[in-house]
C-alpha cells in the first residue's frame, strides 16, 4: 500500500475542514480528462462531508502529453497568491476543453487578476519549483497517473466515482473516530 | 504469475532493434545504471500511463546515473509511431522477433497473452540485477520503487569521479 510521503502543511492548498477528521489529497493535471471527469465527483464529497473533509490538491502535470498542463497549474498557484486558488482551480477544470494561455489570461482576468502580471510570473518561472516539489513527492509516494487520491495518507486505489470516495472517506471517518 | 530474475542474477544480455535499421545490446551500455522497464503494448489507451510517467522524470533517472530502456513486442515502426505521439525522450527496443525471447530470458513474458508483464530490472554497472519488480497485470507500477531502489545503491557521483580517474590512469 503505498503512502503519502510529504505530509499536508501550511504549503497546500487547503479547502473546508476546519474540524477535519478526514483529508482527502488529490494529484492531478489540469489538462487530464480523467481529472477533469473526477471534479465534479470531487465537488459531491465535499458537500457530503461539509467541515470533517479537508480537500488537498497537488500538482502532478505531465508535460510532455498535456502541453497547457504546467501553464494552468502555474496559473491556479498566481491566483493562490491573491487568496484565489480555488475559484481558479475550478474556472481551469470547467474551460478544460478549450485550455489555452489565452483562456488562462481571460480567466485571470475575469477574477480580478492582473493577465500581465500572471505572464510576468510564467515568463520568470515563479511557480515552477512549487509545482516541481508536488510533483516529486507525489512520485515517491507512488502517484502513477492522474488523477491520484490518499485518503488520511493512504492511497485509494479505487475509482474516482463519487459514491466510491465517499463509501472510501466513511470507512476511514469510522476508523478515526473509533480510534480516538 | 511467471517468475522474474531476482536481485543477484547476471541481467542477460540481449540485442534488440530499436529503430527500423539500429540495433542496441546491453552490453553497449556496460558501466552504466540500467532500468528495463517491460511493458504489455503501445498505445495503452490512459493517460499519465507508465511510459509516459516515467518520460516524464526521465531527468530524476538520468541524475542518479541511469538509462532507462522500454521493451515490449511491438515492432520498430510502432515503436516509433508511439514515440513520436507521446514525445518520449528514451529508446523503445522491438522484442518481436522471434517474439518475446528477451522477455522470456527475464522471466516476465505472459505465454496466454503474448506480451510481456509490467517487470522492472534495475541492472549496475557490472551487469547485475539489483533490484527487480514484476507489477500485477492492469496495475502502473509507478516509479517510486525505481527511485528508492537508485538512493539504495552508492552514490552514483563518487563513482563517475572513480571511473574518470580510472581512465586517467589507464
Amino acid at each position: 500500500m503505498s503512502k503519502l510521503r510529504v505530509p499536508v502543511s501550511a504549503r497546500d492548498h487547503i479547502s473546508g475542514g476546519r474540524n477535519a477528521i478526514v483529508t482527502l489529497v488529490e494529484y492531478g493535471d489540469y489538462e487530464c480528462p480523467h481529472c477533469g471527469a473526477a471534479q465534479p465527483n470531487v465537488h459531491r464529497v465535499q458537500a457530503q462531508f461539509g467541515d470533517r473533509l479537508a480537500f488537498v490538491f497537488r500538482h502532478f502535470p505531465l508535460t510532455e502529453i498535456h502541453p497547457h498542463a504546467l501553464d494552468a497549474a502555474q496559473t491556479a498557484e498566481f491566483a493562490g497568491d491573491h487568496g484565489q486558488f480555488w475559484a481558479m482551480h475550478d474556472a481551469i477544470f470547467r474551460n478544460q476543453r478549450v485550455l489555452s494561455q489565452t483562456t488562462l489570461f481571460a480567466l485571470a482576468t475575469s477574477l480580478g487578476l492582473s493577465h500581465v502580471d500572471l505572464r510576468d510570473a510564467i515568463q520568470r518561472g515563479r511557480y515552477l519549483d512549487k509545482i516541481n516539489e508536488d510533483f516529486m513527492g507525489g512520485i515517491r509516494s507512488g502517484v502513477n497517473g492522474t488523477p491520484t487520491f490518499f485518503i488520511n495518507g493512504e492511497r485509494y486505489n479505487g475509482n474516482y466515482l463519487a459514491p466510491s470516495l465517499i463509501t472510501a472517506i466513511n470507512a476511514e471517518m469510522h476508523a478515526a473516530v473509533g480510534q480516538s | 504469475m511467471p517468475q522474474i530474475l531476482s536481485p543477484g542474477t547476471k541481467a542477460p544480455d540481449f540485442t534488440l532493434p530499436v529503430t527500423p535499421d539500429q540495433r542496441l545490446s546491453l552490453s553497449e551500455l556496460a558501466g552504466r545504471r540500467v532500468i528495463l522497464t517491460f511493458y504489455p503494448a503501445d498505445w495503452s489507451p490512459v493517460c499519465g500511463d507508465q511510459i509516459d510517467l516515467y518520460n516524464q522524470i526521465i531527468g530524476e533517472f538520468r541524475r542518479r546515473g541511469a538509462e532507462l530502456l522500454g521493451i515490449s513486442v511491438d515492432g520498430t515502426w510502432c515503436h516509433q509511431a508511439y514515440a513520436k505521439e507521446r514525445n518520449l525522450h528514451f529508446p523503445l527496443l522491438a522484442d518481436f522477433h522471434p517474439k518475446g525471447q528477451v522477455a522470456q530470458a527475464y522471466g516476465c513474458y505472459l505465454d496466454d497473452v503474448g506480451e510481456a508483464g509490467r517487470a522492472l530490472f534495475l541492472i549496475d554497472e557490472q551487469g547485475m540485477i539489483v533490484w527487480s519488480y514484476l507489477s500485477p497485470i492492469g496495475v502502473n507500477p509507478g516509479a517510486d520503487g525505481i527511485l528508492d531502489a537508485l538512493d539504495e545503491m552508492p552514490n552514483a557521483e563518487s563513482l563517475d569521479v572513480e571511473t574518470k580517474s580510472a581512465r586517467k590512469r589507464a
